[in-house]
């Protein structure tokens, strides 16, 4: 298993998205799916970063990238307030412009792009699981 | 990445090459408020040169077009999106949201 610790700030962002996407390429995930992948991870890192730690210096948090199973499974685990995205309000992707919400739109995009996403609260931490099934 | 203007007659053009994230959309977001703090409220925004975009920028994008359509006085064009990006914005609901075009010029050529 790969796991890399990353400080939480935004601009560790490209190097992540750079990880996750050779991994996805040497997987032999498509261009289409690559990009999936790591708008997705992006998004949840960014979640991670901006919620979980809001406020809080020189925190990290830990990230995995691994192919089995014809599936790539990727995890973030950190420690701070716990997040569960499955509890926030989806936006209204119809909505008029004047009515659209700003928030939730990365955990919408993360839902629709992978096909799992989960979120579990364990020993180690806040962990929260995506996963891209390749084909 | 990197934000560079260019003045016409009707509009400006906001070209934005390279990743908008969370770390790059504060600079989008001020890229796009200076226009509209001059008085330009039509705006085309060139993506010809961007290879990622998350919903950071596209909150950035939603904001400028909420801003720029108030009292009628413009509106943001998309132009020359590319097809990962214009995925994830559909993906959004945002291509309703926004008049895009296939090339810049024509943008430019629409207000």
């Amino acid at each position: 298993m790969t796991a890399l610790t990353f400080p939480a700030k935004f601009e560790c962002l490209d190097e992540i998205r750079d990880f996750v996407g050779e991994k996805a390429r040497t997987s032999g995930f498509n261009e289409k799916d690559i990009y999936s992948i790591q708008l997705a991870t992006d998004e949840a890192v960014s979640n991670t970063i901006k919620h979980a730690y809001e406020g809080i210096s020189n925190a990290s948090f830990k990230l995995s990238c691994d192919f089995k199973d014809d599936c790539l499974v990727i995890t973030v685990i950190d420690h701070g307030k716990s997040f569960d995205p499955s509890k926030v309000a989806l936006p209204d992707i119809k909505a008029d412009l004047s009515d659209r919400k700003i928030g939730g739109l990365g955990i919408f995009l993360m839902r629709k792009l992978m096909d799992e996403v989960r979120y579990e609260i364990t020993a180690s931490g806040n962990l929260l699981t995506l996963v891209k099934r390749k084909g | 990445m990197e934000v560079t203007i260019k003045e016409f007659k009707h509009c400006n053009m906001v070209s934005v090459k390279g990743r908008v994230d969370s770390a790059t959309a504060p600079q989008f977001t001020q890229a796009l408020d200076a226009q509209m703090d001059k008085g330009v409220f039509n705006l085309v925004v060139d993506m010809s040169a961007l290879e990622y975009m998350s919903s950071a920028g596209f909150r950035a994008l939603l904001a400028a077009q909420r801003n720029c359509k108030r009292y009628n006085r413009g509106e943001v064009f998309l132009a020359a999106v590319p097809d990962r990006i214009r995925e994830a914005l559909e993906l959004a609901g945002f291509t309703e949201l926004f008049k895009t075009y296939a090339d810049s010029l024509e943008a430019v050529g629409n207000f």
